[in-house]
């Protein structure tokens, strides 16, 4: 996972899960399309016009593969429509100084790379990205690295696990069925058995 | 309970100082034996559990260096909204459920709170039922369904029918499923893929969160309750206070409460951004579960009941975190902002954004003031209110809807508000009407509905107007959460109750 990409800047702080996604568009039984009502509330107005002065909306976003966000993000429910709706949209990686837990597992088991910076980092970062919109930051997984827009760099903490599984394609899923074995014979030693 | 280390050093030097009546030589082992003894002391607090630890260590099923550890799951619960991609998901991989036995089923965010009998009117709600109904039906999965006596919501039917049980590891797809965590399980929120994966394994890869207690003493005034506590509590450590933790609640408040204030206080852990929250079992989680449905019985509930008094943390143990709260200092709590931290007592006034010298905090507090109509240093009290919500998973139980009607009896709901009470299932339904708690409702002018999570993330159209004010008994007032452009006062039953009476947020310990 290494690639570079222009940066969306949204630095409003607890962004929580209802925001990135509300509970009225939950009534899906897919993952896909939910990209058009990523942060409905804040792109739309109250008769469903698409405001342009949200950065969701303008050109620069269409494209962009790393969305900036503020402290705390993805607080709340642990809906995964959350990071489906910004896998949709067209993210690959978030950055911001904190995620919340559930939906920072949610988004590692959906291909979006959650990347802790630290606070002058993050401030750095929307500086950057407000003098010169069309300025690219590149990420490299396998070095841990992050290049900020004016070349310097900064190293980002991956759980080893995740990392591994993202870079080599292994799901979650594969890793625990291969220990099926292991589980039953937890369950007979348990009384846990059927 | 005895400390490890007393019951092998009772004669500790630590514990007997010299006294001119007793000789040197009777003091005990010397200052060799003495550092020996200290180093025994930090043994057995390395040794010494947390009620956490022991759940944990108990269900592991692998653990390789480097990766999360396979954690098996005893019970899965499932719902209408987050289960439908992850049994796609299942048949995408050809895969059975491969403990049907250990998942039980609900219909609770989608389900209307009235005519309940008549089919569901929102063709897309139609459709999440329809899923569910048949993904249950297909892998033979325990579904209490729409028009089931036991339907209802699945933090309030799982402990009722005695599926919650202490030293449980217990998962669902909803991050309220903390509420569990209340009988002395570890209960968790867990996304579609988890389910998923639950569903095929009967287990899930979970990295070991850290401990944090929180240790309430002290009486709590009339009129101050559970809901309180935790909004006071979500007050002081933020809404990611507790990221990366587990909290045990402990204290002699803790133990005081009745097992739904407890269900309400583990319930709104998460907005505090733990993993978890839960409290050691006791004689009054026994008593709830004896002869529930699903809970062992006979020799099986005897041999239970030994297993459960031994689920305690131990006294040595050592959390990664605590914080202390006085339950005497508390007031009455209701929120003014758009998240779960933003509360106050509700004699206080609305916070000064120019006070705070953090630009990104300040802009935030603008934003939120402004989305909520509010002015800084306005007094709380007096505001109008629109309508008044008593229900959802953290307050909709017995014992919060008998609060709320206490307040109620013999008085009339203000002709400005609209109030709902929606009881947590229909049990609770049943046991209210039993009592002539329905009657109190519908005599005060409240509209008496069928269970469900109804308004509180308004999906199945119980929603709020735009701009409208609602003082609810639920856990999230995040913007739009009740409806766009809806306006969420979080606070307990009675003081929901003093609110609707009022028309305005209201103290109801004046009324008390």
């Amino acid at each position: 996972m290494k690639f570079a990409s222009r940066v969306v800047p949204f630095p409003q702080q607890n962004i929580d899960t209802d925001q990135i996604i509300p509970a009225r568009y939950l009534k899906t039984t897919t993952k896909e399309g939910l990209g058009k009502v990523l942060l409905f509330d804040w792109r739309y107005d109250q008769a469903g016009n698409p405001q342009p002065d949200c950065i969701l909306n303008r050109p620069e976003a269409r494209g962009a593969r790393v969305l900036l966000a503020g402290d705390n993000f993805g607080c709340g429910s642990s809906r995964e429509h959350a990071p489906w709706a910004l896998a949709d949209f067209g993210f690959r990686a978030l950055i911001s100084t904190s995620f919340a837990d559930i939906f920072r597992n949610n988004c590692l088991k959906n291909g979006i790379l959650p990347i802790v910076v630290d606070s002058s980092v993050h401030a750095r970062l929307f500086e950057l990205a407000a003098s010169d919109p069309q300025a690219e930051v590149a990420i490299d997984l396998d070095a841990q690295i992050l290049r900020l827009q004016d070349g310097s760099e900064t190293g980002f903490p991956v759980d080893p696990f995740a990392k591994k599984c993202l870079l080599e394609g292994i799901d979650d899923l594969g890793y625990i069925l291969k220990n099926l074995s292991i589980i039953i014979d937890y369950e007979k030693i348990n009384h846990k058995d059927m | 309970m005895k400390t490890v280390t007393g019951i092998f050093f009772p004669n500790c030097c630590p514990r007997t100082l010299p006294d001119r009546k007793t000789p040197a030589s009777r003091l005990g082992p010397g200052r060799d034996n003495c550092f020996l003894q200290i180093m025994l002391l930090w043994y057995f607090i390395a040794m010494a559990n947390t009620l956490f630890d022991k759940i944990w260590n108990s269900h592991v099923v692998v653990s390789e260096p480097g990766c999360p550890a396979v954690l098996y799951i005893d019970l899965h619960l499932i719902h209408e909204v987050t289960s439908p991609q992850a049994f796609t998901g299942l048949r995408a991989r050809g895969l059975p459920v491969r403990r049907p036995d250990r998942t039980k089923a609900t219909i609770d965010h989608i389900i209307p709170t009235v005519n309940q009998r008549a089919p569901v009117t929102d063709p897309l709600a139609a459709q999440l039922v329809r899923e569910l109904e048949n993904n249950c039906r297909d892998h033979a999965i325990q579904l209490f369904g729409i028009g089931d006596p036991r339907n209802g919501i699945v933090h309030v039917i799982g402990p009722e029918l005695g599926l919650t049980q202490p030293g449980k590891t217990i998962v669902c797809g909803d991050s309220h499923t903390s509420t569990h965590g209340a009988f002395g399980a570890l209960a968790f929120g867990i996304g579609t893929s988890e389910v998923e994966h639950v569903l095929a394994t009967q287990c899930l890869l979970q990295s070991r969160p850290k401990t944090f207690q929180v240790r309430i003493e002290g009486v709590p005034a009339a009129g101050v309750t559970a809901k309180d506590m935790i909004l006071a509590l979500i007050a002081r450590i933020g809404v990611a206070g507790g990221t990366g933790h587990v909290i045990e609640y402990t204290g002699g408040t803790i133990r005081a409460l009745e097992m739904d204030e407890r269900m309400t206080i583990c319930n709104m852990s998460i907005e505090a951004g733990a993993r978890a929250g839960m409290i050691a079992a006791d004689e009054k989680t026994f008593q709830y579960l004896a002869r529930k449905p699903f809970s062992p019985a006979g020799a099986a509930w005897d041999r239970a009941l030994s297993e459960w008094r031994a689920l305690e943390t131990d006294k040595e143990a050592r959390f990664d975190k605590t914080v202390d709260l006085d339950a005497g200092q508390l007031e009455p709590m209701i929120s003014y902002g758009t998240n779960p931290g933003m509360t106050l007592p509700v004699t206080g006034r609305i916070p000064d954004p120019g006070a705070i010298a953090d630009i990104t905090r300040r802009s935030a507090l603008v934003k939120a003031l402004q989305y909520m109509g509010f002015s800084p240093g306005n007094p709380l009290l007096g505001h109008p209110v629109d309508v008044v919500f008593v229900g959802s998973c953290t307050n909709g139980r017995l014992e919060d809807l008998r609060a709320a009607a206490k307040v109620l009896r013999g008085r009339k709901v203000s002709p400005r508000v609209r109030m709902m009470a929606v009881p947590g299932s229909r049990a609770v339904k049943s046991l209210a009407e039993a009592e002539g708690l329905d009657r109190i409702f519908l005599d005060s002018g409240a509209e008496w509905r069928e269970p469900g999570c109804s308004m509180c993330l308004a999906m199945n159209g119980d929603e709020l107007k735009p701009g409208e004010y609602c003082v609810s008994t639920s856990n999230r007032n995040f913007e739009g959460r009740q409806g766009k452009g809806s306006r969420t006062l979080l606070a307990s039953p009675m003081t929901a109750a003093a609110c609707a009476v009022a028309g305005a947020i209201a103290d109801v310990r004046k009324l008390l």
